[in-house]
């Protein structure tokens, strides 16, 4: 066997971003704690810069380095989609590091080893490279889910996040152990060579896959794996929160859905269940247990965990039609995400965070303008038209009933109403209940443009979507055309 | 003229004075408050005008879409911005347009707190109210129909009463609940016809068992809007609570989105489902049109009574509807209209009494003919109108509804013709204790008569419920052209399945 020199151009993206990472941490052990904004600045242009070097990829499939990694136009969306919420995260960050009198160099060179993790969990083509994949975002987010060391929550969410995802992990690697041994390879595309026969399962497999699929929900948070979520967003720092409610959460479902639909495609039938049992408690929790929640945090944990039980309806259907459903729910959920956290970020008290939701009271007297987007952002989590979050959960739905899956659907409807009742509960005390105290004036341009932008994104997502509909549809395509 | 998109000028023009009040009214001085006023005062008129044109450009011969508009919105997934108005819809949108200004003008004085806020809320709701009954595309139905909630949500919760917020969250939470069992609808409809297109849907048939499921979807909807019973308990809560003009609006044009619905998608799409329901319309309609005029009987609140009486209304509206021939459905959008004039009016009735003594029990008003001649006069002329006293807009559509009813059940026309009776009784007895008996109170003895202003409120509704009444054919004609091609779409998809159902039975047997 010679040895080739493999095809490095389509993880250009990823192999820039990690010499980047390399060259800026080195700048930071130079210049110390006092140049973490230029560092941070530089972080952001150096995802940005991998962002566009991912849209000049083009959007052919092409398997590279012994088959373990693999770049198709799903790929092309995805780390998009994870660039940009990584990079208005650091923007996100940087502010508020400052402001907290937290800033240390090292916070957005974890952020982009984080990412770095993450655009090649999207591009894993194989059980090996998907868990380095995995593990290389998961350390970066343990020390930065902890990356508050005097705050005991802030320590208490790291430690906790840590211990939940090394069991996910394990119970991962275990089942891809049992996939391996069972099917004798470890490539996806070999294991779905394998399948594409028609060839039944051994029981081993299906096992292997069970566990995969429990690592994989873990890393969602969809129930019933879902515990460490409260406590991890509400104990990490706000901007951390809103980078693992973004970013690992699209890596993590973009990972899942090709794992499901490459290797495991033609094994649907198998797993199709253990999805919609999964959307279903996912959707009934969230809306259920966020009813009686009264930090905005962990409200906005449950509400992901629900947001993720829409995203796994269209999964659940497995046809191309829920994929892209899948690519427009996440697509449109970041956006909102981190519109929402901006707003979080916000909630300022005479020089004091705070994060109950009775906070908010009167917000829409005070600052009419944050009001405003926050009404945006809830209305449109609450999936009412005409906002972005309407459509998004429009074609998961439509994927549903065109795989027949009307139980689930209708389900899925309800549970929306049920969850429409927290998101109102917000706007109610915005604007119907009398203002306590007004928050802080802040200034921070960086958070003013992205509530502006995700907010006016929300509001006017349905005068032009054909653009962001097309390429989804054609990034679902591309998974299923290899 | 018609080069031009005029439904989309009338839609979207009140989105215009929106932008204008954004852009141009900061602060909050009284001057600006008054600028504010007077760009929503005229937005609406201009809209109004606007909306005429609808009208004079309107081929009542033409059963068809008229002015219709098209344009790729979506072109992947055959979904377009489509509109377009025929003989149903286009009286609905005139009504609109005709009462937002009404509504402007009742908040002048009542409305001091966050003014901005509320126009520009009553300014997108405008729009999407028209671009409801404009739209031929689901999606785009879909969109201004849920968009509704979101203005009248705040207009309840913000400028509403004690139980505001209450109120608000039940009538979104009911409302929303209905509308995405319809979206699931929408969408399995979108997969049989391979579009969203409404008139392309329409021409599309269904297999039987589907549309049962389809016509309880999008049933659930309607019936929650328009609202039937039971399902009718958000209303009077949100009546009582809504302010003035919110309940004007709700009454007026919100609740016909209901009726419209059944016209416009159960109706001609669902034919089969329609005949098989037909029986379940008409007993959950006797039962709201008797019970809830019994119940409107025992309210001691100004609001909730007429809103009880909405859903009477309501309830004969739902009665011609199903009836399925001419004299029903041309009856039951003429009720709507009359409705939706005169419900407005009444409610009118009770802000102005209300801006004066900021209490709606009926027990603490009494003897306002002698201090409030004007007054007396407008609340009894719109309550005659209410009973369908002969020469208002109301006879005219009742009168229509059951001889409708008659034809297709003598029952059902009977038991709708007691509902008459006791609405006359709860109506006349309101009208009696407010405004006949002794004057005694002191504060009300104190109440002065209708301003300029309100008198300028009043003067077109009375005007257009004469007309309606009079000479009710300028708007029969409107309408009676695309009901003929409704029932004629209903009774030849209806015959088609039954002779494709008993061919196959033949040839089995």
């Amino acid at each position: 066997m010679t040895a080739v020199f493999p095809d490095i151009w389509p993880a250009l993206p990823e192999i820039f971003l990690a010499c980047a990472g390399m060259a800026l941490l080195l700048i930071g052990v130079f210049r110390g704690d006092g140049f973490t904004r230029p560092i941070g600045y530089m972080t952001m242009v150096a995802l940005l810069l991998a962002a566009i070097l991912t849209m000049g990829y083009g959007t052919g499939r092409v398997v590279t380095f012994n088959g373990l990694f693999v770049m198709d136009a799903f790929g092309v969306f995805m780390k998009v989609l994870i660039l940009v919420a990584a990079s208005l995260s650091v923007l996100l960050a940087l502010g508020f590091n400052e402001r907290e009198k937290m800033a240390r160099f090292e916070f957005p060179v974890l952020m982009l080893f984080a990412t770095l993790g993450m655009l090649m969990m999207v591009s894993a083509n194989d059980l090996i490279s998907l868990y380095v994949g995995l593990e290389t975002q998961s350390l970066a987010l343990y020390v930065i889910a902890a990356f508050r060391r005097d705050n005991t929550k802030s320590s208490e969410a790291g430690l906790k996040y840590f211990v939940l995802g090394s069991l996910s992990s394990g119970m991962l690697l275990y089942g891809a152990s049992m996939v391996y041994g069972f099917a004798g390879t470890t490539s996806f595309d070999k294991i779905a060579a394998l399948f594409a026969g028609g060839m039944h399962p051994s029981v081993g497999v299906i096992i292997g896959l069970v566990f995969v699929a429990a690592g994989l929900a873990f890393k969602i948070s969809a129930v019933p794996f879902h515990m460490w979520t409260p406590d991890v967003y509400e104990g990490a720092p706000t901007p951390v929160t809103a980078f693992f409610a973004a970013a690992p959460k699209v890596a993590a479902i973009a990972l899942f859905t090709r794992l499901l639909i490459e290797p495991f495609g033609h094994l649907a039938h198998q797993w199709q269940q253990i999805i919609i049992v999964s959307s279903i408690l996912s959707m009934s929790l969230g809306a259920f247990a966020a009813i009686t929640q009264n930090n905005i945090k962990r409200l906005m944990a449950y509400s992901s965990i629900g947001h993720v039980g829409y995203a796994l309806v269209g999964l659940a259907s497995g046809t191309q039609e829920g994929v892209r459903g899948v690519l427009i729910y996440m697509a449109v959920y970041i956006v909102m995400n981190i519109g929402t956290f901006a707003v979080i970020l916000c909630m300022k008290q005479q020089g004091r965070m705070v994060e109950e939701i009775k906070d908010l009271a009167g917000l829409s007297r005070t600052n009419p303008l944050l009001a405003g987007a926050m009404a945006v952002f809830m209305f449109s989590m609450a999936g009412i038209p005409p906002m972005a979050g309407f459509f998004s959960k429009l074609y998961v739905f439509l994927a549903a009933i065109e795989a027949q899956l009307y139980t689930l659907a209708v389900i899925g409807v309800l549970t929306s109403v049920v969850g429409a009742f927290y998101y109102l509960r917000i706007i109610k005390i915005m604007y119907f209940d009398e203002p306590v105290e007004a928050f802080d004036k802040i200034n921070d341009d960086g958070m003013t443009g992205i509530l502006i932008a995700t907010g006016l994104f929300t509001l006017l997502f349905f005068v032009v979507p054909a653009p962001i509909l097309n390429y989804a549809a054609s990034a679902a395509a591309s998974l299923f055309a290899g | 003229m018609a080069s031009w998109p005029l439904l989309s000028f009338t839609t979207f023009l009140p989105l215009a004075g929106v932008a204008l009040i954004l852009l141009f009214c900061r602060g909050n001085t009284p001057d600006v408050v008054r600028n504010v006023r007077y760009v929503a005062l005229w937005t609406t008129v201009i809209t109004f005008v606007l909306s005429l044109f609808i009208w004079f450009n309107f081929d009542p011969r033409n059963p068809g879409y008229q002015l219709v508009e098209k344009a790729d919105w979506i072109p992947e997934f055959g979904i377009s911005y489509h509109m377009g108005v025929d003989g149903i819809s286009m009286l609905f949108v005139i009504l609109s347009t005709f009462l937002m200004p009404l509504c402007i003008l009742s908040s002048w004085e009542a409305v001091q707190n966050r003014v901005k806020e509320y126009m520009i809320a009553f300014l997108v709701l405008e729009t999407l109210m028209v671009g409801m009954f404009c739209a031929l595309d689901f999606v785009l139905f879909y969109m201004f129909f849920e968009g509704v909630l979101i203005p009248m949500f705040l207009i309840i919760g913000v400028w509403g009463g004690a139980r505001r917020v209450y109120a608000a969250f039940k009538f979104f939470l009911y409302t929303l609940l209905g509308s995405v069992l319809m979206l699931l609808a929408i969408l399995a409809m979108y997969f049989a016809a391979g579009t969203t297109d409404i008139p392309t849907i329409t021409a599309t048939h269904f297999p039987r068992n589907m549309q049962l499921w389809l016509w309880l979807a999008f049933f659930a909807s309607f019936a929650v809007k328009v609202p039937m019973w039971p399902v009718h308990t958000w209303l009077p809560d949100a009546h009582v609570e809504a302010p003035t003009a919110g309940s004007v609006i709700l009454a007026g044009v919100l609740l016909k989105m209901g009726g419209y619905g059944f016209l416009r998608f159960n109706i001609p799409m669902l034919p089969e489902a329609t005949e098989y329901f037909a029986p379940l319309v008409y007993t959950l309609s006797i039962v709201a049109v008797i019970y809830t005029s019994l119940v409107a009987l025992a309210q001691e609140d100004m609001k909730k009574l007429i809103a009880y009486s909405s859903v009477a209304h309501m309830g004969f509206v739902t009665i011609g509807m199903f009836a399925l021939n001419q004299q029903g459905i041309e009856g039951s959008i003429f009720t709507m209209l009359s409705h939706g004039i005169v419900s407005g009016a009444l409610f009118l009735c009770v802000g102005v009494v209300y801006d004066r003594l900021h209490t709606r029990e009926i027990a603490r008003y009494g003897g306002l003919v002698k201090n409030m001649p004007k007054y007396a006069v407008v609340f009894l002329f719109m309550t005659m109108a209410s009973v369908g006293l002969p020469g208002t807009s109301g006879f005219v559509g009742e009168f229509l509804v059951l001889l409708g009813a008659f034809r297709d059940n003598t029952w059902v026309a009977f038991l709708a013709a007691t509902g008459m009776v006791l609405g006359a009784a709860y109506a006349l007895w309101l009208f009696r204790r407010v405004v006949y008996g002794k004057l005694v109170k002191p504060d009300v003895r104190a109440m002065f008569d209708l301003n300029t202003r309100e008198v300028a409120i009043f003067l077109p509704l009375i005007a257009v419920v004469l007309w309606m009444g009079v000479y009710p054919n300028s708007f029969l004609n409107v309408t009676s052209a695309s009901v003929g091609q409704l029932i004629q779409t209903y009774q030849t998809k209806l015959a088609a399945a039954q002779g494709g159902a008993g061919d196959v039975s033949v040839a089995a047997r």
